[in-house]
């Protein structure tokens, strides 16, 4: 309704409700088994090619994945994930037409230590996804999140990333690999049983005081994020994966940009909800799923039976206004009620974005932020905030003018958000201990 | 134990900023709050000595405040500027009639010149006549888009150098979610500017100096200072897209304090990708004004309310920009759809 340049139909004629008696759109010849949008039914068998298609068309289109690459799978066992690892498999099965060309890996992070399950839910939720994860056949790594306080300093730096690969090179490679691959048939994958380490309790209790130091739950859960990306790069990088793909929804990628809007990474939005994200030089994330609504998904979740475990996260069963992204979530989906092309909307407008970084392309790595290793949308060493705030000079308290002087240097290295964050985190005697890990992490 | 002040630590603090949380008593209050204000003027170079500035002035409480703090600063500081109120009647009995004698209060107490343009006399139609014939939907539309060229209009009229707006953080940010959720990119790239560029004739540029400025801030300075506002609601906003912008963000506001400048903040770093289409501004083929279409906005919807047509500038109207130029009459099929309102 609201949609700049929206084309209104002739008023006052009767809407067709939808029904289950209608006959397919695409075919129609079956009769129809779901209403995706208002006016668009699907038998099953179209819904499906529908479906399939879309992912197809998402790889195809954009030729990032190179053939015989070896790709790692972010699962977290949401639908999401489950249905992108659905796709992969049905993309890589010898009958499908014009199959998939490249080599997956899965990799699963358990969280449970940061949301507070015992040691035998963790366990318990593990082994239904190995199963999973050896029902398809890929190599599969679990790890938990408390190996993110072993990781190397090198984590949060910029790798170069390999030569360039123009799309001129794309038709070359799948040439070159048809060639080789068209006399030999495909080995089958080795399974890796790798079951999940036993983690030190101190671990565990470390990894829980570190984001606990956090105050706001909207805090916290950026670290977290911060955290998985962290290990999930890592990971790529030790076993020599080239792409990470992940489970990105649309309406979970409209939600992350609202979010990424009014947490201040106005700078970064297009590599957060982009289709590739670069920044890591060497590892490029990718998000094949960001075509597809939530309602997508579950209905073809649903209707061809694909699995998916539920894990709790740091936001699960709070109230609306307990963190930023609970709230924006809320927000979104209860205005797709009243106005359905909202999510659509907010998606065709992240496409149009583009990062904007102060220096070129290729930026130094000390132009990029320490945590998110996106380019750096303040300048070193001034505060957009405190230029626009009278009082930091005026109302600080002498306790907290010590902490101010230990994280002068640490703040000028973040980007706006990640300041943010950081300041929620600092104050009171924990953190002090918390942040100086943090910092020797970090440096 | 009573809180003391954490500005001067002499007095007793008499309220806590929204913007920081800090416990501050009145008169640091009042300086915090002019100071931001000053500074934003002076990095953006708002002004130059010498012009002649029009405060929009509504009788509402961010026009009073900025009035008198444009009037406290131009004394302070010495900006060597000339000041006059300008204020717009859009025929809106029971809110704008009783907010005009607060502006008519207001120039007594500020001793500045005022001029009041109304709809009637520029366009031959009040809201109220408008609402009648619209309804209650799109009729923001209207307001927002008459209201942008008679402040222009007003402003040749008095023959000011630049316009500045009382808009604060809070509009500011509510835009710049608004666009995000409607999907304009032209106007996302615009809106958390300053000022306007300016070009050509018959464009006044205006500026925002309380864009900084939250509005919590604004009502407590207004109070504290005993300033005489008018605050009731528009009628005819409660059905308006920007209610849900504005929802939220004051949800986000109780959640984190300082995510309205966040929001402003992104917005200032977003950047478009190239090759997006954009509009180029040009000058409206009928009035003059400018336009980034062969028609402007209010010269269609002056049309569509002339002709009894109401929707006829409310979503895609360009293939009949033409045929409105050339006084082509429309075809039935066209005159149907453009006359449907859904109240």
């Amino acid at each position: 309704m609201c949609q700049v340049e929206e084309d209104y139909r002739d008023g006052l004629e009767r809407v067709e409700v939808p029904s289950v008696s209608k006959k397919c759109v695409k075919c129609k010849e079956a009769s129809a088994a779901v209403v995706i949008r208002a006016g668009d039914t699907y038998c099953r068998g179209c819904f499906k090619e529908y479906f399939i298609h879309k992912f197809r068309a998402m790889l195809g289109k954009n030729r990032i994945i190179f053939p015989g690459e070896k790709v790692l799978l972010a699962v977290s066992g949401g639908p999401s994930s489950c249905s992108m690892l659905s796709q992969v498999r049905e993309g890589l099965s010898l009958n499908a037409h014009k199959k998939l060309r490249f080599s997956p890996g899965i990799i699963y992070i358990d969280e449970g230590g940061v949301v507070g399950q015992t040691v035998e839910e963790r366990r318990r939720t593990v082994a239904e996804l190995q199963a999973m994860f050896k029902a398809t056949g890929f190599p599969f790594h679990t790890v938990a999140l408390e190996q993110v306080l072993d990781l190397p300093s090198s984590v949060v730096a910029m790798a170069p990333s390999p030569s360039e690969q123009p799309a001129s090179n794309y038709k070359e490679a799948v040439g070159h690999f048809l060639q080789s691959t068209s006399s030999s048939r495909s080995t089958p994958q080795d399974e890796e049983q790798t079951s999940l380490p036993e983690v030190p309790e101190a671990h565990t209790h470390f990894l829980q005081q570190l984001i606990g130091s956090a105050k706001t739950l909207t805090a916290r859960q950026d670290l977290l994020n911060t955290l998985r990306q962290h290990l999930l790069v890592h990971t790529a990088r030790t076993e020599g994966y080239g792409k990470v793909m992940l489970g990105d929804n649309c309406t979970r990628l409209a939600v992350k940009l609202l979010t990424s809007i009014t947490l201040g990474r106005g700078a970064q939005l297009a590599q957060d909800t982009g289709f590739s994200d670069a920044r890591y030089g060497d590892i490029t994330l990718v998000r094949p799923m960001r075509d597809y609504s939530a309602k997508e998904i579950a209905y073809y979740n649903h209707m061809f039976s694909v699995a998916s475990v539920f894990t709790p996260s740091l936001d699960t069963k709070t109230t609306d206004k307990a963190s930023i992204q609970r709230l924006t979530e809320s927000f979104v989906t209860k205005l797709q009620e009243d106005f359905p092309s909202t999510v659509s909307t907010i998606y065709r407008t992240s496409e149009k974005l583009q990062t904007t970084c102060r220096s070129s392309a290729k930026a130094e790595p000390s132009d990029k932020c320490l945590l998110c290793v996106c380019a750096l949308d303040t300048a070193v060493g001034e505060c957009w905030l405190e230029n626009k705030t009278i009082g930091a000079s005026v109302t600080m308290r002498t306790v907290e003018l010590i902490l101010l002087s230990l994280t002068t240097d640490l703040k000028s290295l973040l980007c706006y958000s990640c300041q943010l964050t950081l300041k929620d985190m600092v104050s009171g005697g924990l953190q002090r201990i918390t942040y100086r890990h943090c910092s020797c992490k970090l440096f | 134990m009573p809180v003391l002040c954490s500005g001067c630590k002499e007095k007793r603090a008499a309220l806590k900023r929204p913007k920081t949380g800090h416990s501050l008593c009145k008169e640091c209050f009042f300086w915090a709050f002019e100071e931001e204000v000053h500074r934003t003027i002076v990095a953006a170079k708002l002004f130059k000595p010498g012009e002649t500035v029009g405060i929009a002035a509504s009788g509402g409480k961010d026009s009073t405040v900025l009035a008198h703090v444009m009037k406290l600063l131009n004394e302070r500081y010495s900006y060597g500027l000339e000041l006059m109120l300008l204020s717009v009647d859009e025929g809106i009995t029971g809110y704008r009639d009783d907010s005009l004698e607060t502006v008519k209060r207001n120039q007594q107490q500020y001793e500045l010149p005022l001029k009041i343009v109304s709809y009637e006399e520029l366009y031959g139609w009040t809201m109220d006549a408008i609402v009648k014939q619209v309804g209650l939907k799109n009729n923001c539309t209207f307001c927002g888009v008459f209201r942008r060229q008679a402040l222009d209009r007003g402003a040749i009229m008095l023959k000011v150098d630049k316009i500045c707006t009382g808009h604060n953080a809070d509009d500011v940010a509510e835009t710049v979610l608004m666009n995000v959720l409607r999907g304009d990119i032209a106007r996302l790239r615009r809106c958390t500017a300053i000022s306007t560029v300016s070009e050509g004739e018959g464009v006044v540029p205006r500026c925002k100096p309380l864009k900084y400025a939250y509005e919590k801030e604004i009502v407590l300075y207004a109070y504290f200072k005993k300033l005489d506002y008018f605050s009731t609601e528009c009628v005819y906003s409660p059905n308006a897209y920007r209610g849900h912008a504005r929802t939220f963000l004051k949800d986000l506001e109780s959640v984190r304090p300082s995510s309205i400048m966040d929001v402003i903040h992104s917005g200032e770093n977003l950047s478009v990708r190239d090759g997006v289409k954009m509009p180029v501004q040009g000058t409206c083929n009928r009035c003059g004004y400018i336009s980034s279409q062969a028609l402007c906005k209010s010269c269609v919807l002056l049309e569509g309310l002339n002709r009894g047509l109401p929707k006829l500038g409310i979503g895609k109207h360009h293939r009949l920009h033409d045929k409105l130029l050339s006084q082509q009459p429309l075809t039935e099929r066209e005159e149907r759809k453009l006359k449907s309102v859904d109240f």
